[in-house]
């Protein structure tokens, strides 16, 4: 893939993502893919000069995720909508639309996963 | 206290459903947010079942606007896992009908622009001029929109040199006719009213929003992803364009100034471009990860895929512009008149199927 990858945990998430906006990165987008049945992949791409840089968090399904919308506003509708297509929680964000983005409030599944699908609170998922 | 305010669904200027909860005070815009959810289609998720051949056709529905380009991009990002050597005469043939693409997206969304403050007749002037645009699409392809002719390793149509000569002659029609309605658009008072120092958004605000396309060139950013040279474009000259004021009056500066340029890159291409094959062989399965970048017409569209060596792709993630330039909306409209709030809106070129997919 075109770009520098760095590996990053929920701890260093929010930091690394600060000191790429220092270097006078642009946020481009996020990227949400299952790699099994507990775990998931979050990319997050950024932009300067037309040169990518990539960070990529793995997390369990069930751990909140610290949001990096505090630091880059606009992540926050990207943010929502892995909410709503996989179930991922994110803490912290500007604008919390509590999986409503795309889907109605009565909506209890995650139409993204593979694996979990039906929510019975958040953060928890239970597997279909 | 503000009075509570919606905007759309449904709404005479707005072509697709977005509903904006504007907080207004005294007429003044305090506060605006979002909601979607009305055109969701989850077409990223028909990777799960289609094989990575049947998602061009899949892709080419994510916009109803620009499907050549979503094709394109998907295509690219498949080849470069693949390590596909595209032929240099289906690159250029990409350019062209993505340049056509470009022109008939702007020219649509000039008369809709014209249209949000009312000037009924510049409207469907413009609109009249897309029609011949939309005219070489389909001699050329046999549809006006989803044309259709992109595959993984090149594209599936060719032009001859009769056509080619037509596409010239047409194009030049066409700017003949784009030029003429220049002095109105540009500089007529009412336009100038409604528009300059409309929805202003500065350079730095641009950037920390993350905003693309014609929005951000319009705050003075001159960033456009045809400059990483993809397709053909590495071997053709242009500049991206550029305005400094940000305002609504500037972004519809730099999209009528992108059509005339689309009908120059279409003559460099034309040019320029060599005989030859119209797509490289594909064997075998993509696996791997890939980022793909096009310029749309509404800018930079962003395609994730991971694939694992089998017929359906792992993920198919796609970002497309106006995605990005949602939270534009949510830092202009703050402090504006809420009869602005249309032009505002707007002057995104706002493309909701193609945002929720």
């Amino acid at each position: 893939m075109k770009g520098e990858m760095i590996s990053v945990s929920i701890d260093t998430v929010v930091g690394e993502t600060a000191k790429i906006k220092v270097e006078g990165y642009r946020f481009v987008t996020m990227s949400c893919a299952e790699l099994d049945q507990t775990m998931i992949d979050i990319l997050y791409h950024f932009d300067k000069d037309l040169e990518l840089k990539h960070l990529r968090l793995t997390v369990l399904r069930d751990t909140p995720v610290p949001s990096v919308s505090p630091v880059y506003f606009a992540a926050f509708l990207v943010e929502n909508e892995i909410q709503d297509l996989f179930a991922v929680r994110f803490k912290g964000l500007a604008i919390d639309y509590e999986r409503t983005l795309y889907l109605d409030e009565e909506v209890k599944v995650t139409p993204f996963c593979k694996y979990t699908v039906e929510k019975t609170g958040w953060g928890v998922g239970s597997k279909q | 206290m503000p009075q509570i305010i919606p905007f759309g669904p449904q709404h005479p200027v707005l072509p697709e459903p977005i509903h904006l909860k504007l907080s207004v005070v005294d007429g003044i815009i305090t506060e605006a947010v979002p909601a979607f959810g009305f055109v969701h289609r989850g077409l990223e998720k028909l990777a799960d079942i289609r094989d990575f051949h049947q998602m061009i056709q899949v892709v080419e529905r994510v916009c109803g606007i620009c499907s050549m380009m979503h094709a394109m991009c998907y295509a690219q990002g498949i080849e470069e896992i693949m390590g596909v050597e595209v032929p240099p005469r289906a690159r250029f043939l990409r350019v062209i009908w993505a340049e056509l693409h470009r022109m008939h997206s702007h020219l649509l969304w000039l008369g809709l622009f014209a249209d949000s403050f009312g000037f009924e007749s510049l409207f469907m002037q413009i609109w009249r001029i897309r029609e011949k645009v939309l005219d070489i699409n389909e001699a050329t392809t046999g549809n006006r929109i989803i044309v259709a002719v992109n595959v993984i390793g090149g594209v599936r149509t060719d032009l001859n040199q009769e056509q080619m000569r037509w596409i010239l002659s047409e194009l030049a029609e066409v700017e003949k006719e784009i030029r003429r309605l220049e002095t109105t658009l540009m500089d007529d008072y009412t336009v100038k009213k409604r528009t300059v120092c409309k929805g202003v958004l500065t350079r730095s605000q641009a950037f920390e929003l993350g905003l693309a396309g014609p929005t951000l060139r319009a705050s003075d950013v001159a960033q456009d992803m045809r400059m990483l040279g993809y397709a053909a474009y590495n071997e053709l000259d242009f500049e991206p364009v550029v305005e400094k004021d940000g305002d609504c009056y500037a972004r519809c500066k730099v999209r009528f100034r992108e059509t005339l340029q689309s009908i120059d890159i279409i003559r460099q291409a034309v040019s320029k471009i060599p005989e030859g094959e119209l797509s490289a062989k594909v064997k075998c399965r993509p696996d791997g990860e890939s980022v793909s970048r096009v310029e749309q017409p509404r800018g930079e569209c962003f395609y994730y895929i991971k694939a694992n060596g089998k017929k359906n792709l792992d993920r198919l993630r796609i970002r497309t512009p106006t995605f990005a330039n949602v939270p534009a909306i949510l830092a202009m409209l703050p402090g504006m008149w809420l009869s602005d709030v249309p032009v505002i809106v707007l002057s995104i070129d706002p493309c909701i199927a193609c945002t929720e997919r």
